[in-house]
């Protein structure tokens, strides 16, 4: 099952700028190395190194200045043989170059099957396994900080660390039920309750903290709104110019979906309605407040851009009525801060109290301000996303979720002072979810869901 | 070396796993013989006078409800019962007795001699006969070879056993009696890997020599609830009372000058003891802290003055034992009669066991109790009992018959045994069990009695009685499920006054009995059943109801669990032939040579990531061999 080398583009596809080809198997230096011209031959290169050089194509011409790294079995992602290719041109170059490899006799590479080799030859656990499918999602810089850290097992310590108190919990309750006779004081449903409720609010604080850190991974639904000619487009692209916004076109990738992101303070934004934002600034207005409801409703996070050196218009007037009626965060973005100021911020704030940032599209200015004030509203205001530590994926959300309802049942039961073989029966339940998380109970379903998730290579 | 006859059944000692095992045997139509080193030690207490408490009574409820004896044997011949964890909940209330050891050996010695198919016969077998990989027999010390389809060992303490007190030791099976030596060194000659435990016992102490005034009592219940669900009324005979005192500083501090006369720090024990059953040096050694220690006083029967000192299990030098029992409240005028001891003995890897106790090196061959790691005359006879039948099916070349965890803690037991091994003696306690609240004492019956009554261990009548039971058990469940009550003033009155909440909707009488502080008796009291509900009847319909949110949570876990249970695995696969699994893993797998993916992933060193290859490949397999049924 192993004995061949497989391939396949590791970046996402569409991402501009550089996209990876990673070659795992008995015959990945040879095949690179026979479409590569370098200063040495790949066999020669050390482990862990780049080299500069090029791709050639069929015909032997030169088709991309690439980097290559090597990476020699067993000290690699899947203990095998691996080369990465790192080139420019972008995916239909990508395609091509994983292309001249299968023709090489390189096979590609089943979703997954990097992973499952890591796994298979065992490199990773199961838990592990998991982060790795967070870093093929990772879509942020602080994301992939945070799986990596989990590879480290910082999530598994933590919850490790938990699951010891509980368990200690249990053995207390348990030793009198097997011990009917046992001299020492009995757990008193007083203290039973007590440290149940100390274990719940850890355990809520986890799941909290899970749920922000979410934010970090997914990327964050976001509505730019107003009316036309405040300067929604320049915005789009003050903020895309450090990280270019991707639009993704080609039939068949990954996304079916076209999104554009915006990368601010580190915190992916993913625009909804991108189209109109842009068909509003040239075209007359047509659909105007019912397309703005439709983007602010699908909206986790609302960008609420006026003109400062402009009185409010009665549109801008109808849209901040609109906007008093949602909930989600908000912030409203007065542009044009480089001509002298003529609208008041009390003018906004009756309608909703949000945080106002000015900005300055054309100048490029308020930018920082404008990080600075995201940050604050997604509660990372005092920890930066860097040291974000604790980043869960849909399941492990879904089993702390779970080992929640359980202690919860369980406090419950200790109010309800029922026999503690019954609560029993909760915290062990609460027990076995935070052991799924960690890969200590293994259960048909999660493996298939597990391998079901991974995404085409890495 | 003579023939001395053949059997379909051969068992070798008549201790607790070797009486269940004849009789079941037996009563499945095989001609059973049972050779033992002594024949007045059927079925003896060699420790505590006592069977029962928690998971071990709920063994003994089980055997009950295969057919087995254990139950019938302690209703017949207690001298004390109580129900423990009363005030705790349904899964963990258990019955334990005080037991007359003498009587009861009598009575389990009798019911062989009167049980057809049974033949009694004293006599120490010294080697197995085995061919092909197949056992053929047993040969004795005095020369005869006995021919057998199945033979089942229950050796007991008596396999190369040696007795230790202070710094005296000597070759002896339990009690002073005749070690079985030859045999051991015959396993190890057939390739089984031994392991060396050990176990002890208290001194006995002349029960008029006691000073009971300032000890607490400990009496029988009034009206006592009995292991055997045959069982319909007490003995005749008033209930003798177990008294509790505790060691002193003065005993601590004896062990503690003594401690180098202590052949478990010495070094002249070598067997692994159980950590759950320490002796009382060890106790005082690992508890430092602990100012004074439980030690229980019971009677070992009604015609005897002997007294067992529970809690005092010791190896330490006979006099430093009396001077330790003088240091105890209530016992400083007492006599000791004999003097506790320790003793090693051989047992079995059970991972070299089937989970039908059959051993993997010899077919035919089986093996319960001690032999197998365990301690307990309940965890004895619940494998005895599995062994006895599991050696009948074989004689029948039928397939054998396998518990699951999620029906009886027979099952949780053997699972362990085969699954994870032992490395100290194995004492069953609820805990070990995942769905405790399944397995409760007082559903035995449900769980079992269909499958004793189609092994033929259950007779027609008792099973008519058990279906019986059960149908009153679901229709009142039913008439309290469809039983309405009104929010009217009366009824709301009446709930007050049984003190809870008045109601505000039509509610059912089952709904109302799940509020915590309501009972059966108060829902009985609202609306009375047509016909009298008996007590046994009146505890389901209570356990049931009010706890039916556990119990379906326990059964979803079960019915989860079963996906994995389902996936088989055949022993024979070649662990070493799948890629990618861990060497501790593979190692533990061609240990074990799990039979299903269930059992594999409770083996301690298998890892998740090792089941997930395994899953794989399993997945693997089925789809090659899918595609190949395709192309044909």
């Amino acid at each position: 099952m192993q004995d061949d080398t497989i391939a396949a583009i590791a970046t996402p596809l569409g991402e501009g700028g550089i996209a990876i080809i990673r070659v795992s198997g008995p015959t990945a230096i040879a095949s690179v190395d026979s479409l590569f011209r370098g200063r040495r031959s790949l066999f020669q290169q050390k482990s862990f190194t780049l080299q500069y050089g090029e791709l050639l194509d069929e015909e032997g011409r030169p088709l991309d200045e690439v980097l290559i790294s090597v990476m020699r079995a067993p000290k690699s992602f899947t203990r095998e043989d691996v080369v990465e290719i790192n080139i420019h041109g972008g995916i239909r170059l990508a395609e091509r170059v994983l292309k001249l490899l299968l023709q090489r006799g390189v096979r590609l590479a089943e979703p997954g099957e990097f992973t499952l080799r890591a796994f298979l030859n065992g490199r990773i656990d199961l838990s592990q396994a998991e982060a790795v499918i967070d870093l093929i999602r990772a879509e942020n810089d602080h994301a992939l900080r945070a799986s990596a850290e989990q590879l480290r097992g910082a999530l598994r310590e933590r919850i490790v660390a938990f699951r010891e108190k509980l368990l200690y919990l249990m053995a207390e309750m348990e030793v009198h039920l097997d011990y009917p006779e046992h001299d020492e004081p009995e757990a008193t449903y007083d203290k039973v309750g007590r440290s149940l409720r100390t274990l719940l609010g850890e355990l809520e604080a986890m799941i909290d903290e899970s749920r922000r850190t979410q934010v970090l991974r997914e990327g964050l639904k976001t509505a730019i709104v107003g009316r036309p000619n405040v300067g929604k487009s320049s915005l789009l692209n003050m903020l895309a110019r450090r990280e270019r916004a991707i639009v993704t076109d080609i039939p068949g990738t990954t996304r079916d979906v076209i999104e554009e992101i915006i990368v601010l303070a580190g915190i992916h934004l993913s625009l909804v309605d991108t189209a109109g934002l842009r068909e509003t600034e040239d075209v007359v207005e047509k659909i105007g407040i019912e397309r703005s409801r439709q983007a602010i409703r699908e909206a986790s996070l609302i960008l609420a851009v006026f003109d400062r050196s402009h009185p409010l218009t009665l549109e801008d007037e109808a849209l901040l009525r609109e906007l008093a009626e949602f909930s989600q965060p908000l912030i409203y973005v007065l542009n044009k801060s480089d001509l002298p100021p003529v609208l008041h911020e009390e003018e906004l704030l009756k309608y909703r109290q949000a945080p106002i940032v000015a900005v300055s599209a054309t100048a490029g200015t308020g930018e920082g301000d404008l990080e600075h004030v995201l940050l604050n509203l997604l509660g990372w205001g005092e920890i930066s996303p860097d040291e974000a530590r604790f980043v869960a994926n849909e399941r492990h959300l879904g089993l702390l979720q779970k080992s929640e309802r359980s202690l919860r049942d369980a406090v419950r039961a200790t109010l309800d002072r029922a026999p503690y073989d019954m609560i029993l029966i909760d915290l062990r339940h609460a027990y076995a979810a935070l052991g799924e998380m960690i890969g200590e109970a293994v259960d048909d379903d999660v493996i298939r869901a597990i391998f079901s998730n991974f995404c085409l290579g890495k | 070396m003579y023939d001395a006859g053949h059997y379909d059944v051969i068992v070798v000692g008549a201790g607790h796993a070797g009486v269940e095992a004849a009789l079941a045997a037996a009563r499945m139509g095989k001609k059973t013989i049972v050779l033992a080193i002594s024949l007045d030690h059927v079925a003896f207490m060699f420790c505590n006078p006592s069977i029962g408490g928690p998971a071990k009574g709920h063994v003994v409820r089980e055997i009950d409800a295969l057919g087995g004896e254990m139950g019938r044997a302690i209703d017949a011949t207690y001298v004390q019962l109580r129900m423990l964890n009363t005030g705790k909940g349904p899964a963990v209330r258990a019955l334990r007795a005080q037991a007359d050891k003498f009587a009861y050996s009598a009575y389990m010695k009798k019911k062989l001699e009167e049980t057809p198919n049974v033949t009694l016969r004293q006599a120490m077998v010294e080697r197995l006969w085995v061919e092909d990989g197949e056992v053929r027999g047993v040969v004795t010390r005095t020369g005869a070879r006995y021919a057998a389809r199945a033979v089942v060992l229950t050796t007991g303490t008596y396999l190369r056993g040696r007795i230790i007190i202070g710094d005296l030791a000597y070759e002896s099976g339990p009690n002073h009696t005749q070690p079985s030596i030859e045999l051991a060194h015959d396993l190890i000659s057939h390739g089984f890997h031994i392991m060396r435990f050990k176990t002890g016992t208290p001194p006995r102490v002349d029960g008029t020599t006691i000073d009971i005034s300032g000890l607490e009592e400990q009496p029988g219940d009034d009206h006592p609830q009995f292991f055997s669900y045959e069982t319909t009324r007490p003995l005749p005979y008033p209930q003798l009372s177990c008294y509790l005192t505790y060691t002193t500083e003065v005993s601590h501090r004896l062990i503690q000058e003594n401690l180098y006369r202590a052949p478990l720090y010495s070094g002249t024990i070598e067997g692994i003891g159980p950590r759950y059953c320490p002796s009382i040096e060890d106790k005082i050694v690992r508890f430092e802290g602990k100012p004074r220690h439980q030690i229980f006083l019971e009677p070992e029967g009604r015609h005897t003055r002997e007294v067992y000192v529970q809690g005092l299990s010791t190896s330490l030098p006979e006099d430093v034992q009396l001077a330790l029992l003088r240091s105890i409240p209530g016992l400083e005028q007492a006599e000791m009669m004999r003097p506790g001891y320790a003793i090693e003995y051989d047992a079995l890897d059970p991972r070299q066991l089937w989970p039908s106790l059959m051993t993997k090196k010899i077919r035919g061959l089986f093996t319960a109790g001690q032999i197998n790691g365990t301690s307990g005359y309940e965890e004895a006879a619940g494998q005895g009992l599995l062994a006895g039948i599991n050696a009948a099916l074989f004689v029948d070349q039928k397939e054998p018959f396998i518990l699951k965890r999620s029906e009886s803690y027979i099952g949780v037991m053997i699972d362990d045994l085969v699954t994870k091994g032992v490395d100290e003696p194995y004492r069953l306690l609820t805990s070990r069990a995942e769905y405790r609240l399944l397995l409760r004492h007082d559903n035995a019956d449900k769980r079992l009695t269909p499958y004793g009554y189609r092994l033929n261990l259950i007779s027609q009548a008792r099973y008519e009685a058990f279906l019986h039971k059960w149908s009153l058990v679901e229709a009142e469940i039913e008439r309290l499920k469809h039983t309405v009550l009104r929010p009217d003033a009366k009824t709301n009155a009446h709930l007050t006054e049984l003190g809870t909440e008045p109601i505000a909707t039509l509610t059912t009488l089952a709904d109302l009995l799940r509020r915590p502080e309501v009972t059966y008796e108060s829902v009985q009291v609202l609306a009375p059943a047509s016909s009298p509900v008996t007590p046994e009847i009146e505890e389901q319909v209570e356990i049931e109801l009010k706890y039916a949110g556990y119990i379906e949570k326990q059964l979803q876990q079960v019915e989860k669990q079963k996906k994995l249970e389902h996936k088989r695995l055949s022993p024979y696969l070649d662990y070493s032939s799948i890629h990618g699994l861990s060497t501790e893993g593979r190692q533990k797998l061609m240990t074990v040579q799990p039979l299903t993916i269930g059992q594999a992933a409770r083996i301690p060193g298998v890892t998740p990531a090792d089941i997930s290859i395994l899953l794989v490949y399993l997945e693997q397999q089925g789809k090659t061999a899918s595609e190949k049924l395709g192309s044909r």
